[in-house]
C-alpha cells in the first residue's frame, strides 16, 4: 500500500529524465530527408556569371558542396579548414553563394581566399530550398555518383574535418 | 453608426475579393508549412528571409499546376516532415496521436470500475461496558 504513494515521484522521475534527454538535443538541427538521395536538379549561373552549371558538375568526383555567403560570420570561421581542402585533389569543393550578390561575394572571397572548384549563385533560395537548407554555413558531401551522403549543419571545425567529413570523403574514393 | 459599418464590411469584402484563387491556395498551403528556422510560425507568418523565399517557391509551383498535395510533397522532399505544421498520422506519431485519447479512456476505466472503498462500520466498540457506564452517569450528573 506506501508503494502507491510513489507513483507521482516516479512519473516526475520519468518527466525529468524526458526533458534532461531532450536538452542534450539541438532542435536546429533536422533530420537530413536527402541522405542517400541523388542531388537536386538545378540550372543556375555560376557566380562569374560565365557559365550555367547544373547537377553534372558533381559527377565521377566526391564533393563538398558548402553554403556559404558574404553576410555569413561562421562562414568566415570554417573557411580556413576549405582553403586547407583548396588543393586536395580527391575531393570537389563547390560552394553555394546564398542570398547574395555578386559583388559582395567575389569581394569575399578575394578577401579571405576563394578554395572552391566552382561556386553555384543562388540568390533566391532556388537550389537552397530543395536541399533543405536551414541556415550557412551548412555542407554535403557527394560521392562519385551525384548522391548525397552526409550532411554537416554548422561550422566544420578541425575536428569535424578531421573526425567526421574526412573519414568519409576517404571511404568514397 | 449603421452605415458605417456597412461601408466597412463592404471594404472588407473588396479586399478579400482582390485574392486571387491561385493566391489564396499559396496561402492556405503556407499556412500549413512550418517557417524552418524560427520553428513556430508558419511561412506565411514569418518574415525570415528563407520564410520568404519559401513562400516563393509555392507560388511557382503552383503556377507550374501542381496540386495542393503536389506543392506540400515537393517541400517535405527537402525538408521532411518537420516542415508539416500538422504532423501526419504515421508509426512514429501514433504516440502524439492516440495517447491522450488512451489516458482518457484508461482514467474514465478506471473512475467506473475502481474497487470500491471498504464502508466505515459504524459499530466501532471503543468503549468498554464500564466505560459507557461512566459515560452515561456523568452525562445525566450534567443535566
Amino acid at each position: 500500500m506506501k508503494l502507491r504513494g510513489l507513483i507521482p515521484l516516479f512519473g516526475f522521475i520519468v518527466l525529468v529524465g524526458a526533458f534532461a534527454f531532450a536538452l542534450t538535443r539541438d532542435p536546429r538541427i533536422l533530420p537530413s530527408e536527402l541522405i542517400e538521395k541523388p542531388f537536386p536538379e538545378f540550372a543556375l549561373e555560376n557566380l562569374e556569371e560565365s557559365q550555367t552549371l547544373d547537377a553534372s558538375l558533381l559527377d565521377g568526383q566526391v564533393s563538398l558542396v558548402n553554403v556559404f555567403g558574404s553576410w555569413c560570420v561562421a562562414c568566415t570561421v570554417e573557411h580556413p579548414q576549405l582553403i586547407a581542402q583548396r588543393n586536395n585533389p580527391k575531393l570537389q569543393l563547390i560552394g553555394i553563394d546564398w542570398r547574395d550578390t555578386r559583388e559582395a561575394a567575389g569581394r569575399w572571397l578575394i578577401r579571405h581566399g576563394n578554395p572552391y572548384d566552382a561556386v553555384i549563385f543562388d540568390p533566391n533560395s532556388k537550389l537552397i530550398v530543395e536541399l533543405g537548407v536551414t541556415g550557412a554555413p551548412e555542407s554535403f558531401i557527394v560521392d562519385k555518383d551525384g548522391k548525397i551522403r552526409y550532411k554537416h549543419v554548422g561550422i566544420i571545425t578541425p575536428e569535424v574535418w578531421t573526425d567526421t567529413l574526412r573519414p568519409i570523403v576517404e571511404s568514397l574514393q | 453608426m449603421r452605415w458605417i459599418l456597412i461601408f466597412w464590411f463592404g471594404l472588407a469584402s473588396s479586399a478579400f475579393a482582390q485574392t486571387s484563387p491561385e493566391e489564396q491556395r499559396a496561402r492556405d498551403i503556407g499556412a500549413q508549412l512550418r517557417c524552418v528556422v524560427c520553428q513556430n510560425q508558419s511561412i506565411e507568418e514569418s518574415d525570415a528571409q528563407l520564410a520568404q523565399d519559401m513562400r516563393l517557391v509555392v507560388r511557382e509551383q503552383i503556377a507550374g499546376g501542381a496540386t495542393d498535395d503536389a506543392v506540400i510533397a515537393y517541400i517535405r522532399e527537402s525538408y521532411g516532415d518537420y516542415v508539416l505544421l500538422k504532423p501526419p498520422v504515421q508509426s512514429n506519431t501514433y504516440v502524439l496521436w492516440f495517447l491522450p485519447a488512451l489516458l482518457v479512456l484508461l482514467s474514465l476505466a478506471w473512475f467506473v470500475f475502481r474497487p470500491k472503498r471498504r464502508e466505515v462500520s459504524s459499530s466501532i466498540d471503543l468503549l468498554t461496558e464500564e466505560d459507557e457506564a461512566l459515560l452515561k452517569s456523568l452525562m445525566e450528573d450534567g443535566a
